[in-house]
């Protein structure tokens, strides 16, 4: 009798050991906001992200793409039920979300990029975007002929004009006499994507003697370089490097690393490493910086490239302060 | 010389922003005269948008797109028509029913055919309409006033931007002068005298609604292959809705509601160039205030100026023939 009970402890203990050891029941989700994974951006340097997790890890995903507002929660919650290890949110807009389901389901682990969430099974990503702002706001000051750089954000909010807040000083910091024309999509989500708008408000800053303009607005922006390279200015792009869409008066893309963001996460969680808390990415730790390729050669001389070196180097050592919007 | 100038450009801007405005309330008026409301004009040109994007970007020509465009934003009319005419079904129902079929429908094929999450692949070249510069534009730059507002304000813009413009009083005449024109608004007024006569009431609203689709199919192109360059999931952004404010502002008459349309989009572009700047006495206006701006325009305008709007007589009543 004793030997049965004894066998019967050992068989569980195997069974358990054997599916810990496997582990092929490790499940990543990702939720990505309002723009869709191909938004040429922000959204898809996380898909980007998420791809090579699967790739380098061989263990697919489960996605979803908001497409409303409302959908948001649902998403999350739906993840998180499927019985996802952790669950990836995208986006600052899915903070409310996050945290609903955060609380509703303890043993997930949550990663939520570009916002805060402070319960204890949630990682939080944020990103030093004003500092990735102000190189490439020294690279428009520096290729701008007009002495006038544009900007052009999506929805109104508090990290777009935090975007908005670095880029000026960074536009300032190499040309203290050049202005700075801002303009905004809209203050809904819907401004994230309407390319036609992007290049409305890029053409109308073209008009007021812009001759560099730095889109910070997802899928909108994309009108915005369309626009810039139809009208032969230069244009930066954001999140993603955008550089390959138009060459030639593609200046730079300020980079938001966001796929490495996403793919420490799910990396991280599998490998049990994974560490509730925030996370801040700034030039020092490559959380942000810009583009330098075979499409902006040229367009963005080595003299520029020198200079932003330098600056990012005072920067980091904290010679030059930005200023963070969130801060003010 | 530079407020003419921004004058000057503001135009510029309000004709590309007002082009698919004006083809799609165009479009709305034929349906609408002919009794059968469309609320569906934002489906047809998001269909037309995709359809159009997609095919010019496999075949690499922009007239075909166009093309594809105009047949799959009929499509959709004829669906419309087969629901509301034929089985004489809530036309508020079924224009909404289309729109947001297309709305799901396109992103869901973009992703399947062109795997860019919902996308069409980014369109250059010749897959694109591109700006055309009129005879002598170039050389008429230099001349003051005139030639400035021909070069900056007449010339170069795409072709549909002209088509526009030209089909404000090709359908004013279609409306106005022909026998067609004669038997829609009749049939929106009065369908039962239309049938007296002899003329199916049927087959009359199926022509209006292919008109219909014709238009909006040619202002969804305008969308991804003119003024953008691709396909994004919603991408005519609420633009439907507002031609069928502009079409009852303007009374279901072409030329008011072309002058409707002008006006939305000169508050859209007014709205571009006022933000950050700084205005004499009131200084910098917020943001959000500019961008409520041509709402609150349009509510003042609707409740104070326009008056009584008029609708046809029989708009959204199904026809059916007294056995």
């Amino acid at each position: 009798m004793m030997k049965k009970i004894a066998l019967g402890l050992l068989a569980t203990a195997a069974l358990t050991v054997s599916g810990l050891a496997v582990a092929d029941d490790f499940k990543p989700a990702i939720v990505f906001d309002m723009g869709g994974k191909s938004d040429k951006s922000f959204n898809e340097a996380a898909f980007n992200g998420a791809e090579k997790f699967k790739k380098d890890a061989g263990i697919d995903y489960l996605e979803w793409e908001v497409t409303k507002v409302s959908e948001r929660e649902q998403a999350t919650e739906r993840m998180a039920r499927k019985g996802a290890n952790i669950v990836v949110a995208v986006g600052f807009a899915q903070a409310a979300a996050v945290e609903k389901a955060a609380k509703a389901h303890p043993d997930t682990k949550f990663t939520i990029i570009d916002m805060v969430v402070d319960l204890p099974n949630v990682q939080s990503v944020v990103f030093r975007e004003e500092q990735g702002s102000f190189l490439v706001g020294m690279a428009a000051a520096m290729a701008s002929k007009t002495g006038k750089v544009g900007f052009i954000g999506g929805m109104d909010i508090p990290l777009i004009r935090k975007f908005a807040l670095g880029y000026k000083e960074g536009v300032l910091y190499a040309n203290p006499k050049a202005e700075v024309i801002e303009n905004m999509t809209g203050t809904t989500p819907a401004a994230w994507n309407d390319p036609t708008k992007g290049s409305e408000l890029a053409k109308s800053q073209f008009d007021r003697g812009a001759d560099v303009v730095f889109a910070a607005a997802g899928g909108t922006g994309l009108g915005v370089l369309q626009s810039a390279a139809d009208e032969k200015m230069l244009a930066i792009g954001v999140d993603s490097n955008q550089d390959h869409l138009h060459p030639g008066t593609m200046l730079t893309s300020m980079l938001k690393r966001v796929d490495v963001a996403v793919y420490n996460a799910m990396m991280s969680a599998k490998d049990g490493t994974w560490q509730p808390g925030i996370q801040v990415l700034g030039l020092a730790e490559d959380g942000v910086g810009f583009s330098v390729d075979e499409w902006n050669k040229g367009v963005l001389t080595e003299d520029m490239i020198t200079t932003m070196n330098k600056a990012k180097a005072d920067i980091i050592s904290g010679k030059i302060k930005v200023t963070n919007y969130m801060d003010k | 010389m530079e407020t003419f100038q921004t004058i000057i450009l503001l135009l510029d801007a309000t004709f590309r922003v007002a082009t698919p405005l004006v083809l799609a309330a165009l479009a709305g008026m034929f349906s609408e005269r002919a009794g059968v409301v469309d609320i569906g004009l934002e489906g047809k040109m998001l269909g037309a948008a995709f359809s159009a994007a997609a095919v010019a970007a496999v075949s690499g020509s922009a007239w075909i797109g166009l093309g594809a465009g105009i047949l799959a934003s009929i499509a959709l009319s004829l669906l419309h028509a087969y629901a509301c005419v034929t089985h004489k079904g809530n036309q508020v129902v079924s224009g909404m029913a289309i729109n947001i079929v297309v709305a799901g429908l396109t992103p869901t094929l973009g992703y399947a055919w062109f795997s860019m999450g919902g996308q069409t692949p980014h369109l250059g070249g010749d897959a694109r309409f591109k700006p055309i510069t009129l005879p002598f534009a170039e050389a008429a730059h230099d001349i003051p006033i005139i030639g400035y507002i021909y070069s900056e304000l007449i010339s170069n813009h795409n072709i549909i931007v002209y088509l526009a413009a030209a089909s404000v009083p090709i359908c004013a005449w279609i409306m106005y002068k022909t026998r067609f024109g004669l038997r829609v608004r009749a049939v929106g007024e009065n369908p039962h005298a239309v049938d007296t006569a002899g003329i199916s009431v049927d087959w009359l609203r199926y022509k209006a609604l292919i008109m219909t689709g014709f238009l909006c199919g040619i202002a969804g192109t305008y969308l991804s292959t003119a003024h953008g360059a691709g396909f994004i999931r919603d991408m005519t952004a609420g633009k439907g809705y507002l031609a069928l404010a502009a079409l009852i502002f303007g009374k279901w008459r072409p030329v008011p509601t072309l002058f409707a349309c002008l006006l939305f989009a000169f508050t859209d572009a007014v709205q571009a160039r006022l933000q950050g700047v700084e205005l004499p006495i009131v200084g910098v206006i917020p943001v959000q205030f500019i961008q409520a701006l041509p709402y609150i325009l349009t509510v003042l305008l609707l409740a104070g100026f326009v008056g009584k709007a008029n609708p046809p007589k029989s708009i959204g009543v199904p026809y059916i023939k007294e056995k």
